[in-house]
């Protein structure tokens, strides 16, 4: 097998283990039903992880996802309050998230500044801005809202596949063509593999830079219009945080942190072993909050020192 | 550096040539932006630099601005040390919420409050520990590295907390609160407390040959190590350094409301401390310290906050104006966007 795909193994292993240790303890855990809903209750955050994957590949962070959602979804409540239709309003967010993200891009590159403290400012400016806008949740109330949550395709058993995990494996469908078969995803992996040799080979550094950049806005715009769908309502404080747990579930998905290894499709399944582990402590109902933390911070653990040896062992990268 | 050495060397100075040398000196554009503040809190409020005296302890808006900056400063300094071996710590904010958990859960066991203080430190210790391990003896990136202590550390600060029962435990204890909150001869404890770190770290890395070691480990680590210098024990040390600054501001800020509240204690101040440090000009990518200016720079983002507060705007606007201000301060600091805009003024000169 390709050592490339060793790390993604590892995590569709754990996955499945995780999966099957929740059919040992609970009855009709293994079904389509709580898969269903694992997708769609994760969609958003696993939409914004999938842009935030490219970003890592490229060798840089991006911090202002969980913002990012937030003020997608106070700006779509309030333009619903003044009777926008929700695509609409979708579309120009998703606009412009694709410019705020191609602006964080040009700012890296031209000024040479670290993706972190850029990003971290772009945190504070969306999260800022959703206060200056209203303090308190808004509600959707659209009936658009309420038709694409009635959206589904039926799975075997009595699963069905909500509109908001729809959006997602067409977005992640999306992303793995870009990542894979495109010049600009190898693009991608060449800068983060080594940015001084992919720009003395002729990869546009700045036009690719801003790509990156513009594509992780986007999908993190994506996932907070999915956000606000599914909640039907905009909240300044949603999605604080998030922008950690986007990051953590690229990292489970196999994609090493140094940059260029990595996969789109691995996210998927990094930012589902957030979700099983969240819906299993629920099912338990005695354990509280404090050991989604705790277990989060282990799996991560795990991960790393895990993907530590496979690179050491296999020499996915020579240098890292 | 050489720009101003050539400056002042040749008999020929053009003002251009000056003000690109001043221009690029570091310590020009934070110490401006904090002046810049300053003033407009002036024009705002004439009575901003006015301090009296109230109770026996110093009052006003500046003695304010220095006394709320201490926390983010303290964890600033270590984070500072961390930078500068090309490395970050994202979990020291957890540590906060551990130390103030276990500051709670020991006093609570009746322990004198002489000997917390130990236990906070030994909080710091273990974490920076931790965090050493991982980045200096597993090779793992800090940034990933210090997130698993970020992620889990909370947790672990509500698991303490259960351990005896309650969701939020408070204390009172007259030592912890005196140091965060009391006054030694007018002058703010939490200043002298400060002082004192900042001293010690000062001497520890200026006065013996670890802050050289350090940044040499952060500017390049293979040519450290083949110098001689144990790379992994000076990057250990940083990791150290830093949980303890970081148990420090923990102590204060703990006793400040004191209560136990992980959830919410020091939340983002590791932002808040990179981008102090990085305010004072120090790299992300390693190989300078400058514990003097991250304080600067801790000032800086301390003073828009009180200044947002004072002029009476919304404190909503508090994060906007922030991202605004570190842009501003970042963008005056790249050399390629200096040479733009020079560039700009110059063409509109013609």
């Amino acid at each position: 097998m390709n050592e490339k795909y060793l790390p993604l193994t590892a995590t569709i292993v754990v996955f499945l283990a995780l999966f099957a240790i929740g059919g040992l303890l609970y009855n009709n855990f293994v079904s389509t039903l709580v898969l269903g809903d694992i997708l769609a209750d994760n969609a958003f955050i696993i939409i914004a992880a999938i842009g935030t994957t490219f970003v890592i590949i490229s060798g840089g962070i991006d911090l202002s996802i969980g913002s990012m959602i937030g003020f997608v979804g106070v700006v779509m409540a309030n333009l619903d309050v003044v009777g926008w239709h929700p695509l609409a309003s979708a579309g120009m967010m998703l606009v412009f998230g694709l410019g705020f993200g191609a602006l964080q891009g040009l700012i890296i590159d031209f000024c040479d500044i670290q993706p972190f403290i850029v990003t971290l400012a772009g945190l504070f400016l969306l999260r800022g801005s959703c206060f200056m806008v209203n303090l308190d949740a808004v509600p959707i109330r659209h009936d658009f809202v309420h038709d694409f949550a009635g959206v589904s395709i039926p799975l075997p058993g009595d699963g069905e596949l909500h509109s908001s995990a729809i959006v997602m494996l067409v977005s992640l469908v999306v992303a793995v063509v870009i990542a894979h078969f495109t010049r600009f995803g190898a693009n991608v992996y060449a800068i983060g593999g080594d940015k001084t040799s992919a720009g003395l080979m002729g990869v546009p550094m700045r036009r690719t830079m801003i790509g990156i950049y513009a594509l992780g806005g986007f999908y993190s715009a994506l996932g907070g219009v999915i956000y606000a769908l599914y909640t039907s309502s905009g909240y300044p404080l949603a999605g604080t945080g998030n922008e950690l747990t986007a990051i953590a579930s690229v990292v489970l998905g196999g994609t090493l942190l140094t940059g260029g290894v990595g996969m789109v499709a691995g996210t998927l399944f990094g930012g589902m072993i957030f979700g099983l582990i969240a819906t299993l402590i629920n099912f338990n109902g005695s354990l509280n909050g404090a050991w989604i933390m705790i277990i989060g911070g282990v799996l991560l653990f795990l991960f790393i020192v895990l993907q530590r040896f496979l690179v050491g062992s296999f020499r996915l990268r020579s240098a890292a | 550096m050489t720009q101003s050495h050539i400056a002042t060397t040749t008999k020929q100075v053009s003002l251009g040539t000056t003000l690109r040398a001043i221009a690029a000196h570091r310590v020009v554009w934070p110490l401006a932006a904090l002046a810049l503040i300053f003033l407009i809190d002036f024009l705002i409020s004439p009575n901003f630099f006015s301090i009296r005296v109230v109770e026996g302890r110093l009052f006003g808006s500046v003695i304010d601005v220095f006394y709320r900056a201490v926390p983010t400063a303290m964890v600033a300094l270590g984070m500072a040390v961390v930078i500068g071996t090309k490395g970050i710590d994202l979990s020291v904010g957890s540590i906060i919420a551990i130390g103030g958990a276990v500051i709670t859960w020991r006093i609570h066991a009746g322990d004198p409050h002489i000997l917390i203080l130990f236990w906070a430190l030994g909080v710091g210790l273990l974490c920076g520990v931790w965090n050493g391990f991982l980045v200096a003896v597993l090779d793992i990136q800090p940034i990933i590295a210090t997130l698993i202590l970020m992620v889990s550390g909370r947790g672990i600060g509500l698991m303490i907390n259960l351990l005896y029962g309650g969701t939020n435990p408070s204390y009172t204890s007259a030592l912890l609160q005196g140091i965060s909150t009391g006054h030694i001869a007018f002058i703010p404890t939490r200043l002298l407390v400060f002082l004192l770190v900042f001293f010690v770290l000062w001497a520890l890395l200026r006065r013996t040959a670890l802050g050289m070691f350090l940044e040499s480990v952060g500017g390049n680590a293979k040519a450290a190590y083949l110098t001689g210098i144990n790379a992994r024990l000076i990057i250990f040390s940083a990791y150290i350094i830093c949980g303890l600054t970081a148990a420090s501001a923990g102590v204060i800020l703990s006793a400040d409301t004191h209560t136990s509240d992980p959830v919410s204690i020091g939340l983002n101040i590791e932002l808040d401390a990179i981008l102090a440090v990085v305010i004072g000009g120090g790299s992300l990518s390693g190989g300078r310290i400058y514990l003097g200016m991250t304080i600067l720079g801790a000032l800086v983002i301390q003073a828009l906050t009180t200044s947002i507060l004072t002029s009476g705007l919304p404190p909503e606007y508090n994060l906007v104006v922030k991202a605004f201000v570190v842009m501003v301060v970042l963008l005056l600091q790249s050399s390629n966007f200096r040479n733009l805009a020079l560039s700009i003024l110059a063409r509109r000169k013609r």
